[in-house]
């Protein structure tokens, strides 16, 4: 069993974007304050703080997951993935260039976390409907593109991904 | 927006659980998937001197089929529509689970913290109030069972003492023949349901209905399972579903807010309720 | 080269082409920075702000001792304090309603600043606020317009003596001739609600003071205009140029709402003089719910005038709007955008508008995209709408016969927009056509055989782009006007700049919240100086210290593409032909037999005589003196464009008040589902002329997102206030964006009338179905319904009472339970009753309720109780439900009495988690040897528990009074002596049910 107690700081380990990362969180630090204020790693965002926004979603242990509503120290020995860690090579993956391709975005600040909750999306069905993507968007709030521009990408990248995997699709 | 200073602790066993129950009480607030916890942890509206995070007691997340059906309070609301077995022994549980909150809530959310937090328009709750499920609690003092119906008491309020930990919720074998149907209406897609009903029901081979549970959640401050045994026995159409919806419609003491009135959830009983009563009529005559 | 010259670009190059924006692959990496990821000075504190729980209060006392010994604290500073260095920004309008950025003596809205903790973190910073003790005199407040109006309704500001801020009337044209002569007359009352843009990033500021002499640095996701800049220094009491305003790369969404955002760089600025390091605060949800800035809602009156023919002859509108508690700059502007715009499309010659402005228990009104549009349609297009089904007209055709015709731009209107160019009709016809309109028809008839509520709904209006600074104005009398300096115009600001090594910098005064700026800029600008767009960087951070900027600049009321882009091409073209002349003098020919192409200025028909642009830059870096003969030095050019048309306001009140007008034009066709009250919205159609497209993804992209914000607005969205101006729409949860599932398909189509006012022919069009989508959903709500009394938003409890022709809730008075209030003697929007049996005798239960030991034995979680006076106590109790409980001070006093019959109580609670005050009856008869208790209450709560509670408010209200009655019931039952009583009570409210 482990008791950290309040008003003062404590060592959090994980491994984000498969990198190992240490830090010092209280008790009650939040993920997104751990993550964009200790480690640093701004592109998750925060946008409501009460699980309904989507924009600070991560992917802990490979599932989308709002990180306003994790503590950091729940997560000690967790692995994450964020936005940094979703295009290693330095150029955009598959889903990335979708985006681009169909003005998914504007502003970018919900961006972060649709891309998130996509890739675990994806990950799990390849072959999503519409209605499949639409109903995982309604997760997020994003406020400038009205949503249809999103779920064309989505579902533009889900195609080129499939395509770009023939072999996997035939075994699955 | 930020909690205030609590302590943390994450105990690897029930028994340890329990023990911080024990010494904290209601000082303490339970965290498994954080979903509703956390904001409220967020806006202060909760202050714990503890958060006792359940999330790796092992086994917690556990289910048995074979036997009667528990799943463990940690079990996650993503894992469990994923499990076809357990989704095929329960079926209104498969027919409400979608509607619980959105996929990234579905991915931490668990099926034990969305009945703990009792939550009035909670399909979780609902579900297990109306199939007659059970939660298990544990606590130093010992375990027990705690039918759901008599479970939730009012809005976010349960039986749970606040030593106890919710460890398991017990769901009954699907009956030989029956239909289930669950249908809710919100104002957004994964919204708090303004109404929710659910229903199981059973016909006979002549079509006159057997046996029927029918659930109303969002409607008054706690799920509500209405006495149907006056219907039992007659013939099990659409008149019959209108009829029962109405006579539910006539006799709950619906909540009203900013958002919809009594009224409107009342005539919500008795238009939704008579839609889904009729759909799960159809469902178990399909069976036979 | 005069300052307002720019040759017209022909359609070709980069016009028309979806190219990918440069903003995006930072965005998509996480590598965006926006205001929260900056730290860019050392030694940063965080700040967070007390806010008033209460919509309307008399600060008598702060208490701040116990915060500022909080460790980590470095200061707390109140509104008396900031008052000290920062002033009151003054509006337009004349008057004694002031406002200051911090509450000093009274507080007028709920979550209006009270005082600023800074403090090591944010953590430590909230946990301060809740350290400082705040001595509030709690008074009536006042959140609906006609409460507001009342003979006996409080005063926000007793200085004033009226909660009336200002009345203005204006007349175009005769309208009483006209309406006098009409074949038929209509009229609509309405309600408009109040929205807001909510951005998915909240407001965010930095700010440095530094002295010797006094400077400020404000770091903040500002949108403009920084016509407020100057407003912000005066505040703050130094020159404008020792106040900085510096913008970050990224910002996430505005739509408007970042505007008000000053009022917070001021407090910032103030609070970093004051406590004597730089802070940082960033807005959380809950705050920018609640007191960042929102639309206004209206009450208000339309009327036409017919011709039998169904030609408009004349509109009157009387608009009454809710300005919030206070009237903050740019206020009363969004009354005055659409104002010159008064007869909307149409070719209507009599106007009459009269504008009555109103403050209230609100948060202040401010920018949020449409800003008045959304209004102003939903009046003008609902009464054509009715026009025409009065008239026997169809909608579309009595619309057809109004709008101004292809062959009259430019269009000079009643009230003086100045239309510059369009085709209305073909906007229709398009619609039509993508409607399919007849098939649509028909369908209807037939749903309406089956019995079902389908309806067609029609909205269309002009598109107003780029501000004329003047239209302000409008809110004082000419006479008014007359004592200042005029006012007109717009300026737009770009500068570009060739470096040594060729590399091309364009710095603009834009302030992009992701409309795609940089990447619209670099492609005029390589197309001007015939260079790739990659090499083209642009700047869109502003600062006040090294860029140009004037008033105008910002990002706001389409201002992009209707005047920034003609600067951006007039500064490049500017450095085209400093380059085409130094070439000209290599090759010996004449500057214009010079083109740019291809990264080269080169002799057309002769590309082998070619120089690159980068040689040619990094001569005149490294060769002055080498410049041609009258040709300046240097590699940076600025550009100011002007917009000549838009003149000051004329002394009969008619103003050009933009610069160029877009078209829009949506078709809505809706099923409501009479059981449910479900809408389905199964045919929207949008047609935009935004003249020459520049960028036709981007276009699509903002009509598509200004069509979620006008369908937000119709069926979801509302700030919902209690009558007594407590806040209960708090959350994502309870203020409701649309989501994905909830987005119909959308038939977009475009025609295309490129304006003649600018370099590139576009006209804006952010705004876009913003304004028209919720007039059009009304009107096909209106349509399906039968009735015209429809009010937005369309939830599905509103459209369900309207569907079965039940009474329609007003918004704010938690779902119809008080109806009956109004004429109730005890007011609250919560209301309920009760009764229940007791076993002693009315005489013995009536000692009891008066008995400070009884109460405090009874009252849950009730910790001390003492007489304070005759008839009256003072207690603490811990009362909540579930985890959420609060320790509250609370007050009764026993109002009126007659033993042992009846009773009236009045009380009050405050805590940290909220307030709540109200009054309750309970009366007792004698019921067999024990007594019949019957109570009623009303009561308004307040605070955190009610704007992020909303919607369990009503029913935890009821369990905790249900609580008094059935301990005092086993109070009775067990006498005084029952230890742990409340740990069981929960248990009997559970068995009790039923």
């Amino acid at each position: 069993m482990i008791r950290l107690k309040p008003g003062t700081r404590h060592p959090v380990s994980l491994t984000v974007n498969g990198k190992p990362q240490a830090g010092q969180a209280e008790a009650r630090t939040l993920l997104t304050d751990f993550l964009r204020h200790e480690l640093k790693l701004y592109g998750t965002h925060v946008g409501c703080e009460h699980g309904v926004c989507g924009a600070c979603t991560v992917l802990v242990d490979g599932r989308a997951v709002r990180s306003c509503m994790q503590l950091a120290v729940e997560c000690d020995g967790a692995t994450l993935q964020t936005v940094e860690g979703l295009a290693p090579s330095g150029e955009l993956n598959v889903l990335q260039k979708a985006f681009n391709r169909h003005h998914a975005l504007q502003c970018g600040f919900c961006t972060a976390g649709i891309l998130i909750s996509a890739t675990q999306f994806l990950a799990e069905n390849p072959d999503p409907t519409e209605a499949e993507v639409t109903e995982m968007l309604s997760g997020h709030l994003c406020r400038c593109t009205g949503y249809f521009p999103i779920v064309a990408a989505i579902l533009d990248a889900a195609g080129e991904m499939r395509n770009a995997k023939p072999i996997q699709k035939e075994m699955s | 927006m930020k909690p205030v200073a609590f302590e943390y602790c994450r105990p690897d066993t029930v028994a340890e659980a329990v023990t911080l129950l024990d010494e904290f009480g209601a000082d303490a607030s339970v965290l498994a998937g954080g979903m509703s916890l956390g904001a409220m942890l967020n806006m202060r509206l909760v202050r714990p001197a503890a958060v006792l995070d359940i999330k790796r007691i092992a086994g917690l997340d556990a289910i048995s089929i074979n036997g009667e059906i528990r799943t463990g309070a940690l079990l996650r609301q993503a894992a469990a529509l994923a499990n076809v077995e357990l989704m095929r022994a329960i079926p209104l549980l498969a027919l409400s689970l979608p509607n619980v909150g959105h996929f990234q809530t579905r991915n931490r959310g668990t099926l034990g913290g969305s009945v703990a937090h009792a939550d009035p328009s909670s399909e979780i709750p609902l579900t297990l109030a109306t199939l007659g499920g059970s939660v298990e609690l544990q606590s130093k003092r010992g375990t027990r069972r705690v039918l759901a119906r008599e479970f939730f008491l009012d809005i976010l309020t349960t039986q749970r003492e606040p030593d106890e930990l919710l460890t398991a919720l017990l769901w009954p074998k699907a009956k030989a023949g029956a239909g289930y149907a669950f249908a809710e209406i919100a104002q957004r897609h994964g919204d708090f349901a303004i109404v929710a009903c659910a229903a199981e029901a059973v016909l006979k081979g002549d079509g006159s209905l057997a046996s029927l549970a029918f659930g109303l959640g969002g409607v008054e401050r706690r799920p509500i399972v209405i006495d149907t045994a006056g219907f039992l026995g007659k013939r099990a159409d659409a008149a019959l579903a209108a009829e029962i919806a109405a006579t539910a419609a006539a006799s709950v003491e619906p909540m009203s807010d900013f958002k919809a009135t009594a009224e409107y959830r009342r005539a919500l009983v008795k238009t939704l309720g008579s839609r889904v009563l009729a759909e799960a009529f159809e469902k178990s005559g399909a069976n036979k | 080269m005069s300052a307002q010259h720019v040759t017209s670009v022909a359609p070709a190059g980069w016009v028309g082409q979806s190219v990918r924006r440069r903003e995006d692959a930072p965005l998509l990496t996480g590598r965006g920075r926006f205001i929260d990821d900056l730290e860019p000075v050392a030694g940063l504190r965080h700040a967070a702000i007390l806010r008033s729980p209460h919509p309307h209060a008399r600060i008598r006392s702060i208490d701040a001792s116990a915060a500022e010994k909080l460790p980590g604290v470095i200061g707390v500073v109140t509104g008396a304090q900031i008052a000290q260095v920062a002033g009151i920004i003054p509006s337009v309008v004349r008057s004694k309603m002031r406002f200051q950025v911090c509450a000093t003596t009274k507080a007028r809205y709920c979550g209006e600043p009270v005082a600023v903790v800074v403090a090591t973190d944010r953590y430590v910073a909230e946990d301060a606020l809740e350290l400082i003790e705040v001595d509030y005199e709690p008074l009536p407040g006042v959140a609906h317009l006609e409460d507001a109006l009342g003979p006996d309704a409080p005063l926000l500001f007793e200085e004033a003596g009226t909660n009336v801020a200002q009345k203005r009337d204006f007349t175009y044209g005769d309208p009483d001739a006209a309406f006098a002569g009409a074949h038929k007359t209509f009229k609509l009352d309405y309600r408009f609600p109040r929205s807001m843009a909510t951005p998915v990033e909240t407001y965010g500021v930095i700010a440095q003071f530094e002295p010797h002499p006094d400077r400020y640095t404000v770091w903040a996701n500002f949108q403009g205009p920084f016509v407020l800049q100057p407003l912000m220094a005066g505040a703050l009491g130094v020159p404008g140029n020792r106040l900085r305003i510096i913008t970050p790369p990224n910002s996430g969404g505005s739509f408007g709402i970042k505007q008000a955002i000053y009022a917070y760089m001021v407090l910032m600025a103030a609070v970093s003089r004051l406590v004597g390091v730089p802070v940082k605060w960033a807005e959380d949800r809950l705050e920018h719910l609640m007191a960042s800035s929102s639309a206004t809602d209206r009450t208000g009156e339309v009327e036409a005038a017919f011709s039998k023919e169904g030609e408009l002859l004349g509109l009157r509108y009387k608009n009454v709007v809710n300005l919030g508690a206070y009237i903050r700059a740019p206020e009363p502007a969004s009354v005055y955008r659409m104002h010159s715009t008064s007869s909307g499309a149409y070719r209507v010659k009599h106007l009459a508008v009269e504008n009555t402005l109103v403050v209230t228990n609100r948060m202040p009104a401010g920018l949020n995209r449409g800003y008045g549009g959304p209004q102003f349609y939903f009046a003008l297009e609902r009464i054509m709408e009715i026009a025409a089904r009065g008239l026997g007209i169809d909608a579309a055709e009595i619309r057809r016969r109004n709008v101004v015709r292809k062959d009259e731009f430019p269009y000079d209107s009643p009230a003086g927009s100045l239309l510059d160019s369009g085709d209305y009709e073909k906007c229709l016809d398009e619609m039509l056509r993508l409607a399919d309109y007849p098939k649509l028809l028909a369908r209807r008839e037939e749903a309406r055989k089956n019995g079902k509520l389908f309806g067609i709904g029609i909205a269309l209006g002009v598109e107003p782009s780029g501000s004329n600074m003047a239209y302000v104005g409008l809110a004082q009398t000419a006479e008014q006007r007359g004592k200042a300096e005029p006012k007109s115009g717009a300026n737009a600001s770009v500068t570009i700049s060739i470096d040594p090594s060729g590399g091309v910098t364009v710095q603009l005064d834009s302030t992009p919240n992701g409309q795609g700026h940089a990447t619209v800029a670099a492609q005029i600008v390589a197309q001007a100086l015939g260079v790739s767009p990659e090499e083209v960087d642009v700047l869109t951070e502003a600062d006040t210290r090294t860029i140009a900027w004037s008033i105008a600049s910002g990002n706001y009321s389409n201002r992009f593409a209707s005047a920034v882009t003609s600067a951006i091409l007039g500064c490049a073209q500017k450095l085209a032909l400093k380059l085409r002349q130094m070439a000209a003098e290599e090759f010996k020919v004449d500057p214009g037999a010079i083109e740019l192409a291809e990264g080269a200025a080169r002799v057309r028909g002769d590309p082998q005589r070619a120089v690159g642009v980068g040689r040619l830059a990094s001569r005149a870096h490294w060769n002055p003196a080498g410049m041609p003969a009258g040709v300046s030095a240097g590699m940076i050019e600025t550009f100011v464009l002007d917009a000549p048309t838009l003149t000051s306001p004329g002394d009969d009140d008619r103003i050009a008040s933009a610069m160029t007008y877009g078209f829009v034009a949506d078709l809505a066709a809706v099923e409501v589902d009479r059981a449910t009250g479900r809408i389905e919205i199964v045919k929207y159609v949008s047609v935009h002329d935004v003249g020459t497209m520049l960028i036709p993804l981007m276009v699509e992209g903002q009509i598509h997102g200004g069509f979620a914000h006008g369908l937000g607005a119709a069926l979801f969205e509302e700030l919902v206030h209690d009558r007594a101006g407590n806040f209960v729409s708090g959350t994502f949860a309870e203020y409701l964006c649309p989501t994905a599932p909830e987005m119909p398909h959308v038939d977009i189509g475009h025609v295309s009338t490129p304006t003649p006012v600018n370099a590139t022919g576009a006209k804006g069009m952010g705004d876009g179905s913003s304004m028209l989508a919720p007039a059009a959903l009304a009107n096909a709500a209106a349509d399906a319904l039968g009735r015209e009394d429809v009010e937005l938003p369309l939830s599905l409890n509103r459209l369900w009472e309207l569907a079965n022709a039940r009474p329609m809730t007003t918004s704010g008075t938690y779902g119809g339970v008080q109806k009956k209030a109004a004429s109730d003697d005890l007011p609250g929007s919560l209301q309920g009753e009760g009764t229940t049996t007791l076993s002693a005798p009315p005489e013995e239960i009536f000692r009891r309720l008066l008995d400070p030991e009884v109460l405090a034995t009874v009252i849950p979680g009730c910790s001390r109780m003492e007489k304070s006076g005759a008839d009256a106590f003072e207690a603490e109790v811990s009362i909540g439900v579930a985890g959420i409980r609060g320790v509250y001070a609370a007050k009764i006093r026993i109002a009126e009495k007659s033993p042992p019959r009846s009773m009236r109580m009045d009380f009050r609670a405050q805590g940290k988690l909220g307030n709540g005050r109200g009054s309750a009856v309970v009366e007792l008869a004698p019921e067999g040897a024990g007594t019949k208790l019957t109570y009623r209450y009303g009561a308004d709560v307040g605070g955190t528990v009610a704007a992020v509670g909303g919607r369990m408010l009503g029913s935890v209200t009821g369990v905790l009074i249900a609580q008094f009655f059935k301990a005092f019931e086993a109070y009775g039952k067990a006498g005084a002596s029952a230890p742990g009583l409340w740990t069981k009570v929960s248990g009997w409210l559970g068995k009790a049910k039923g």
